[in-house]
């Protein structure tokens, strides 16, 4: 405990902040500022750490520790971070492309690791600071500057993909919505170890409109299945049944609420949700938000530091003299 | 029946079998044996690519080259006195690298038509003719191995197992090393599998006893201790002594030291043994790739540890990103470099220098990086320390450029005392108003060490260039044109010690100039070229970059420099430019370190134009 309260003026720099108007980063910017106070821990102790990407401008923008790395490589260098220092809260700040192209391996050996990292997401759906090429996200058929014709490549589902890598916590939310976001990012701070938010979010220049669906007064209401740990599965429209051993979305009006899934985040089996992350197709006809998976498993900076204090309490600290004079060792007068 | 024993000077063994042979063991523990009577000792282990090749085959030798000697010696020595072979394929490999009239023990059982014809021998070499000239003595080692351990439960597999402890306690009979160590270190080994242990040291004896029995050996030898310093002595390999640098370093700097790495040969060793060493506290984080190793290595630094990355060349190139970083970032890391064979995969597990230019350039943009380079085995050690002394006072990546020829080789080292090891103190910076992250202490240029968790001085850094003090980012012209130059002038500015040269007579025309492990084949090849009554000189440039002060004059009072180098001519390059010297350049690359003679010749080319 601190008995600092800051206010997100004390969490704001003094950089003019350089995104085009009206980029969905500016809303999460804003909400993660408001977040930060309500943590409760002084401001040295945080460190934000991003890529290369119009997202990966984030740290600049908060009154705290920050590095905006190179491409890809943030989970790299905060592993670094977190596992020497373990006092520190860091966030990693990475884009579709930063995260799951360039980056994609140090991103998914983070979370199987447990690293002490909470991964904020910005997934735009194209890469924004080159200029609108398609992404690792794009769907198929996509018309960028890139693909002239039409992508040809399978999309990667980031939810799907961080399930598949071991990962302990896993959500996903929208730019605009505060409330949302602000639960899904204390839920994040609160999971010992790596915490993924996908957070949807739109860039007005290259990829305008992407997430319409789940914004769009008329379609977001059905669109959107809340994922609320102890409750069904719905959204204003549909809900989530099992069916034949898969889940299956069906209109309400067809179902009982007595047979919709009530969700547990907790799940041990991760094949829950994966199918939960199957939910949400490329088309975002039916997208789950919320917080897929919150399950418990050692962090990994405990456990390397663990390591040394178990190996230092059983033979001591080490000794550089008998270190050096270790092994077959002979005199010379 | 009492043996003659004849005094020796020096000899140079090796041992050659193949990869499941046990012949890096068996090398080993005759270096200690060795190493324990006071010899100087210069070793070279020689390994194939492959872990187990096919069995028999050229591909598979394996091979641990040992000089020993009552003098100062330099190298494992160019032309083996004995060979210890333990198949045909083992002979075949390396007859070629024997002295004339040298003695070969061979395993003759393993001289069978199948074995012969594996490797393209059409006759059996040990009654064809083809090693007159040489003193050859055919033992059959595998059988006499197995019948020693008839008694015992064991498979005859498994017996025949044992026969490098037959060839080794023979070789140690013969050269009359003490029996103790090697016992000692087989009850370690084994002690949890007694049968294990009983077969080795037996067959171990039998060796022994061989030795003292059989007419086949009428003379064993004696080498006396060699002139050392006073102190306590141990051998030591490149790669343990860059380890132990490290931990030692840390100690004096207070700092922890973190290792990311990604396994690699030949600096995997490095990785492994740092990894026994967490009761220092020690930090090692085996990474999902090279780029991965670097980056925490950096974000560690960034949090106030030592933060090391080793690797070799094909690692080293994925790194080149992180590492340009790290030169923008302005923070200390050490990036060891244990070169091999290249380009591309190239030889893994051979010697080269052909780095120099990728550590130094192979980054985008006006990168400098400060370069060092150790230069025999022991000498790993201090330059870690250097490293890290260099790294976390002027907050730059530092290269440590060392390969495969001293990461494996070995020698005797005086084990330091701690009184004799430098003071690495540093101070992060402290809490303050209006903190500027690129502020500059004026004589190193320096920027802060600024570490997250200091209350009052969060501040944000990155790739993209920043502006003079406040480390704002900065599409500036003339800050980007004076940020570059800055970070040129720091890294041209660390304090490095003066090159020193051994002239004796202060009168040679010629300069043998090299870098790092070429160090021993140098020295031993002016020592030879001056017994000959040959005028030169000698001196070896340990820092790269920045080059020390006096190079310059240095290289100015010699007619002629020699620089030989395991590579096309990098250093060579770097000393044109900067001096507008001609160089000679002296250039091998075959995978193995230069041998004393090669040096001479070379040598003598020049004195004789
Ligand atoms: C090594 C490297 N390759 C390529 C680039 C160019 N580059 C910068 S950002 C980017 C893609 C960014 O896309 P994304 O991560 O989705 O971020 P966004 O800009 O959309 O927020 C690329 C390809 C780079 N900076 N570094
Ligand atoms: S290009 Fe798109 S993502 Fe980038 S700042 Fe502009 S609107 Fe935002
Ligand atoms: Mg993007």
């Amino acid at each position: 405990m601190t008995d600092v309260t800051l206010t997100k003026r004390d969490f704001t720099s003094d950089q003019e902040v350089r995104w085009c108007p009206g980029c969905g980063d500016y809303s999460i910017l804003s909400t993660v500022q408001s977040f930060l106070p309500t943590l409760g821990l002084p401001r040295e102790n945080i460190v934000f750490i991003s890529g290369i990407g119009c997202s990966s401008r984030f740290p600049y923008y908060l009154e705290t520790f920050g590095i905006h790395s190179i491409h890809g490589r943030a989970p790299a260098i905060a592993s670094g971070l977190a596992i020497s220092r373990p006092d520190l809260t860091i966030f990693v700040i990475t884009g579709d492309g930063d995260a799951l192209s360039i980056g994609g391996n140090h991103l998914i050996h983070a979370l199987r690791r447990n690293v002490n990292l909470k991964i904020l997401l910005f997934n735009n759906r194209i890469y924004g600071l080159t200029k609108g090429q398609y992404s690792p996200t794009s769907e198929s058929g996509k018309v960028t500057k890139s693909t002239p014709i039409g992508s040809l490549d399978t999309p990667f589902n980031p939810i799907s993909l961080a399930l598949g890598a071991e990962a302990t916590f896993v959500a996903r939310s929208i730019d605009t919505d505060r409330k949302h976001l602000t639960e899904m990012l204390q839920a994040a701070a609160a999971h010992k170890g790596s915490a993924l938010i996908e957070i949807y979010q739109n860039c007005p220049i290259f990829n305008d409109d992407a997430f319409l669906a789940v914004k769009d007064g008329d379609t977001k209401g059905a669109t959107l299945l809340q994922l609320i740990h102890g409750s069904p599965i719905k959204s204003e429209t549909h809900g989530v049944i099992m069916e034949s051993g898969s889940m299956k979305v069906v209109e309400l009006s067809t179902v009982s609420e007595r047979d919709l899934v009530v969700h547990n985040a907790n799940n041990p089996d991760p094949s829950y949700a994966f199918a939960l992350s199957r939910l949400s197709s490329s088309e975002l006809d039916h997208v789950p938000v919320g917080i897929f998976r919150d399950v418990a498993r050692a962090e990994y900076s405990s456990l390397v530091n663990q390591q040394i204090a178990d190996v230092i309490a059983k033979d001591g600290a080490g000794n550089l003299a008998s270190l050096l004079a270790s092994g077959d060792t002979w005199v010379v007068n | 029946m009492s043996k003659t024993v004849v005094p020796l000077h020096q000899v140079s063994i090796r041992f050659a079998g193949d990869s499941g042979d046990g012949m890096q063991l068996t090398g080993d523990r005759f270096t200690m044996d060795t190493a324990i009577l006071g010899n100087d000792i210069s070793t070279l282990p020689n390994f194939p690519a492959e872990i187990r090749a096919p069995q028999g085959t050229l591909l598979g030798v394996s091979s641990f080259q040992l000089h020993f000697a009552d003098h100062h010696i330099q190298t494992p020595g160019d032309a083996p006195d004995v060979l210890v072979a333990m198949n045909p394929a083992a002979l075949k490999a390396n007859i070629k690298d024997l002295a004339k009239g040298a003695t070969i023990i061979v395993d003759a059982d393993e001289f069978v038509p199948r074995n012969l014809t594996k490797v393209g021998y059409e006759t059996n070499p040990l009654e064809d003719g083809a090693l007159d000239g040489y003193k050859v003595h055919p033992i059959a080692l595998t059988s006499l191995t197995v019948a020693t351990l008839s008694e015992l439960n064991l498979s005859r597999k498994d017996a025949e197992r044992s026969k490098n402890m037959f060839a080794l306690g023979l070789l140690t009979w013969m050269y009359s090393r003490p029996t103790e160590t090697t016992e000692k270190f087989l009850t370690g080994k084994f002690a949890k599998k007694p049968d294990l242990l009983e077969a080795n040291l037996l067959a171990f004896k039998a060796g022994w006893n061989f030795g003292e029995t059989t007419e086949e050996f009428s003379v064993s030898y004696q080498i006396a201790p060699a002139k050392m310093p006073a102190g306590k002595y141990r051998n030591i390999s490149g790669n343990t002594a860059l380890s132990y640098g490290l931990i030692a370093a840390a100690k004096q700097s207070g700092l922890k030291l973190f290792l990311g790495s990604y396994p690699i040969t030949p600096a995997s060793d490095i990785l492994h043994e740092l990894s026994k060493h967490k009761r220092f506290g020690v930090i090692t984080f085996q990474a999902e790739d090279e780029i991965a190793a670097v980056g925490s290595a950096l974000g560690a630094a960034y949090g106030g540890a030592i933060g090391v990355t080793s690797t070799s060349g094909p690692g080293l190139a994925l790194k080149a990103e992180m590492i340009g970083l790290g030169v923008m970032l302005e923070l200390p890391l050490i990036v060891i470099d244990v070169q091999r064979g290249g380009p591309s995969t190239g030889l893994p597990t051979k010697t080269e220098q052909a780095d120099l230019l990728q550590a130094m350039y192979g980054r985008n943009g006006e990168s400098p990086v400060v370069v060092i380079a150790p230069a025999t085995p022991k000498d790993c050690f201090n330059m870690a320390i250097e490293a890290v002394r260099i790294a976390t006072t002027y907050r730059v990546p530092v290269f440590i450029l060392s390969d495969g020829y001293i990461a494996n080789g070995s020698e005797p080292w005086r084990i330091p005392d701690e009184t004799e090891l430098p003071d690495l103190h540093v101070e992060f910076a402290h809490t303050e108003e209006n903190f500027m992250p690129y502020s500059r202490d004026p004589k190193t240029l320096a920027r802060p060490w600024a570490i997250p968790g200091t209350k009052g001085i969060e501040h944000r850094i990155g790739g993209v260039e920043k502006a003079d003090q406040t480390g704002a980012i900065s599409y500036d012209p003339t800050n980007h044109d004076f940020m570059v130059r800055t970070r040129a002038a720091k890294v041209a500015g660390v304090q490095v010690p003066d090159l020193t040269v051994d002239d004796v007579t202060g009168d040679a025309k010629v300069l043998l100039l090299g870098w790092g492990s070429t160090f021993g084949p140098i020295a031993a090849a002016v020592e030879a070229l001056r017994e000959n009554g040959q005028k030169v000189a000698q001196a070896h440039l340990k820092y790269i970059n920045p080059f020390p002060k006096n190079l310059g004059d240095v290289l100015a009072k010699y007619d002629r420099v020699i620089v030989p180098e395991m590579n096309l001519g990098q250093l060579a390059l770097l000393l044109r430019s900067e001096f507008l010297k001609d160089i000679t350049g002296y250039n091998k690359v075959r995978g193995l370190p230069f041998s004393t003679t090669e040096i001479i010749e070379a040598t003598m080319a020049v004195l004789s134009d």
